[in-house]
């Protein structure tokens, strides 16, 4: 894999990545047409009103979809890469329901425990989201560690630790008093609706810094795709390597869940699909970012906009990618029996 | 498992005393806690005995006939299969009466356990373990996120369907009444497929030996799964995990031999989703958790045990 055959398709990814971006900006309740979108996003607004819509309504949405895209996307594509399996990837693992689960066990014990100190209440969701997916990645990779990180177990391994989290998830929900719809949604299905400024406080920030970290450890990355025993031939200390990585990919899936909720095969589908397009054998960084951006603003347009009720961006991502998952699985079939 | 029924029957909402129990089991009359027991407890109880027998069963069934240790009627996609069946013709006609609707979640779970084994028989060989599940799990996601999109579009088939996932209760009980043919003729079918399954584990050839025709003994399991499986789903709602964990149960209680395995694990499976019911109501006071939450609860553990293991289990 050369940068100077990558680039051209990452640039024109980031060109799509734009052009959606505007998309997702003009199409709402009142469609804002394409150039005032554009001119309130360089400071040269039409009106005052619309600058306040786009700036203050729907900027903070599209962010959201944006980050949470970009975030699942290189997460999946850094656990597919030490994993070499097209099927490991944060949410099919539970890493994403793991920090689903965290935020709802603190809303639940907020709900119900009087006395908590002040800043559970203000700081704490981001906080329990993170001990939970830390808390179920780290489970499911030492589950398998030994014997087989680079086989279907692990993948089963995750599935069923997925179920899991699911359930205790409904559980938490009927146990506090968090089951309002909105919330109960976004911690289930996964929805960037109604996000504000104040949402996108840190998360960003946490995807910004892992998805540059992601793209310097480069080399690394590469040594990881290889099959163990050269790279250990090599002299690579993998054990540290994957740990960084596992590690870096569990920090990208539990700030995008933060954001917007378990948002199902995002992270699958989008490694998977910039390996496809850059053509090389590990998913490149920037490709996975971008693609994954381009299918959370895209499955949230879809989903928002379509009907005349306001659907939730994980039942979007979970229909696209659904068919993905089968093909994936029917193509890794042929490949092993042929 | 006499036991647990009583359990059952005891504890809810408001727990009796054991001599409410007693009397309302010996000498009814208009009390409240008679009405509590005998309206609300009791058909609760036969219901997620029949429910759970069935998965038991469906689960041992589709284990022996996958040789798969980890297949389940859950994880094919069955329960969602049904639940967008019922909730798309809810859509159009409204909350639905049991007998119709039991016909709905049986041809859905039908049609998906179809798609499944369908797609997961690509490779020409029979199904692989994790094929059979990953494509489970994929057709599961894909109608969940269907049914979600419709119910959050039409009042109707939410109704419909949060009395079907909440349907253990009086629901459940109905539809039971309507259904318990099915679950007699699912169970026949099953006992019949015993033998066929006992010599099909020694390999299609020597089955053939045997004089049993392999098409045919399949033709009739996989009959028998999608009855059952359907009648579970409608008679107590998505629950998934249970027909895992059963068989493996029942194989280690009753051996290999399949004319005792198929009617031990309708035993656990019972027994099982009983224990989860009543677990349900003791451990979401004064509320109740649904039983398809409780058995995931214990299931997903055993199921990461199983798919961990390093020496797959022949099944």
């Amino acid at each position: 894999m050369s940068a100077r055959r990558t680039a051209p398709t990452a640039l024109l990814l980031f060109l799509a990545t734009l052009a959606v971006l505007c998309l997702h900006l003009s199409i709402g309740g009142t469609p804002i047409p394409l150039p005032d979108v554009v001119g309130s996003l360089l400071g040269i607004s039409p009106d005052p009103r619309t600058e306040l819509a786009i700036m203050e309504f729907r900027l903070p949405r599209s962010l959201a979809a944006l980050c949470a895209g970009v975030g699942f996307g290189v997460a999946g594509a850094l656990t597919q890469t030490v994993a070499r399996n097209p099927l490991a990837s944060p949410d099919i693992l539970g890493v994403t329901n793991g920090a689903a689960l965290g935020a709802v066990a603190l809303l639940a014990l907020t709900s119900q425990v009087q006395g908590l100190p002040m800043f559970l209440h203000a700081y704490g969701l981001p906080i329990a989201a993170t001990l939970g997916g830390l808390l179920v990645s780290a489970l499911v990779f030492s589950l398998v560690w030994h014997s087989s990180l680079e086989s279907n177990r692990l993948v089963l391994v995750g599935l069923g630790m997925s179920g899991l989290c699911a359930a205790l998830t409904s559980w938490m929900l009927t146990l506090g008093d968090v089951y309002n719809a909105q919330q109960a949604l976004t911690w289930m299905a996964g929805t960037v609706n109604g996000v504000s400024w104040a949402d996108l406080a840190i998360a960003p920030l946490v995807i910004a810094i892992g998805v540059a970290l992601a793209a310097a450890l480069r080399n690394q990355r590469e040594v990881l795709a290889l099959d163990s025993d050269t790279s250990r031939a090599l002299g690579m200390d993998l054990g540290r390597d994957r740990i960084i990585m596992l590690g870096l990919a569990t920090a990208l899936a539990v700030a995008a869940t933060v954001i917007a909720g378990p948002l199902a095969f995002v992270a699958l589908a989008s490694g998977h699909a910039s390996r496809l397009i850059a053509r090389s054998t590990v998913p490149p960084v920037a490709h996975s970012a971008l693609v994954g951006a381009i299918f959370v603003l895209l499955a949230d347009l879809a989903a928002a906009r379509l009907f005349s009720v306001v659907l939730p961006a994980g039942v979007a991502t979970a229909v696209i990618g659904a068919p993905y998952l089968i093909y994936l699985v029917i193509r890794q079939t042929r490949v092993r029996s042929a | 498992m006499i036991a647990a029924v009583l359990l059952s029957l005891w504890i809810g909402s408001s727990t009796s005393s054991i001599a409410e129990l007693r009397h309302a089991l010996f000498s009814p009359d208009e009390r409240v806690s008679d009405i509590a027991i005998r309206e609300i407890r009791w058909p609760r109880t036969v219901t997620a005995l029949a429910a759970g027998a069935a998965l038991g069963m469906a689960g041992t069934l589709i284990q022996g006939h996958t040789r798969n240790p980890i297949a389940e009627p859950g994880l094919l996609g069955i329960n969602q299969g049904a639940a967008l069946a019922i909730v798309s013709v809810a859509v159009f006609s409204g909350p639905l009466q049991p007998w119709p609707q039991a016909l709905l979640a049986l041809g859905g779970a039908l049609a998906a356990s179809l798609i499944v084994f369908g797609i997961g028989r690509v490779d020409g060989r029979g199904a692989s373990p994790i094929t059979l599940v990953l494509v489970g799990a994929a057709v599961t996601a894909l109608c969940a996120g269907v049914v979600s999109a419709i119910v959050l579009l039409s009042e109707a088939a939410l109704e419909t369907l949060r009395f079907w996932q909440v349907g253990s209760v009086v629901q459940g009980y109905d539809s039971f009444l309507a259904l318990w043919p099915l679950l007699l003729a699912g169970t026949g079918l099953a006992m019949a497929n015993a033998r066929g399954l006992n010599a099909l584990t020694l390999g299609e050839d020597s089955a053939r030996a045997l004089g049993i025709t392999a098409p045919r003994a399949r033709g009739i399991g996989l009959a028998a799964i999608v009855m059952l499986s359907g009648l579970a789903v409608t008679l107590a709602g998505p629950i998934a995990f249970l027909g895992l964990l059963v068989p493996h149960v029942a194989r280690r209680i009753f051996g290999a031999d399949y004319r005792w395995v198929i009617p031990g694990s309708a035993v656990c499976g019972a027994l099982l989703l009983v224990v989860a019911d009543v677990l349900g109501r003791m451990l979401a006071r004064p509320g109740e958790l649904p039983v398809g939450v409780v058995v995931a609860m214990l299931g997903a553990p055993f199921f990461i045990y199983v798919a961990r293991r390093r020496k797959p289990v022949t099944v």
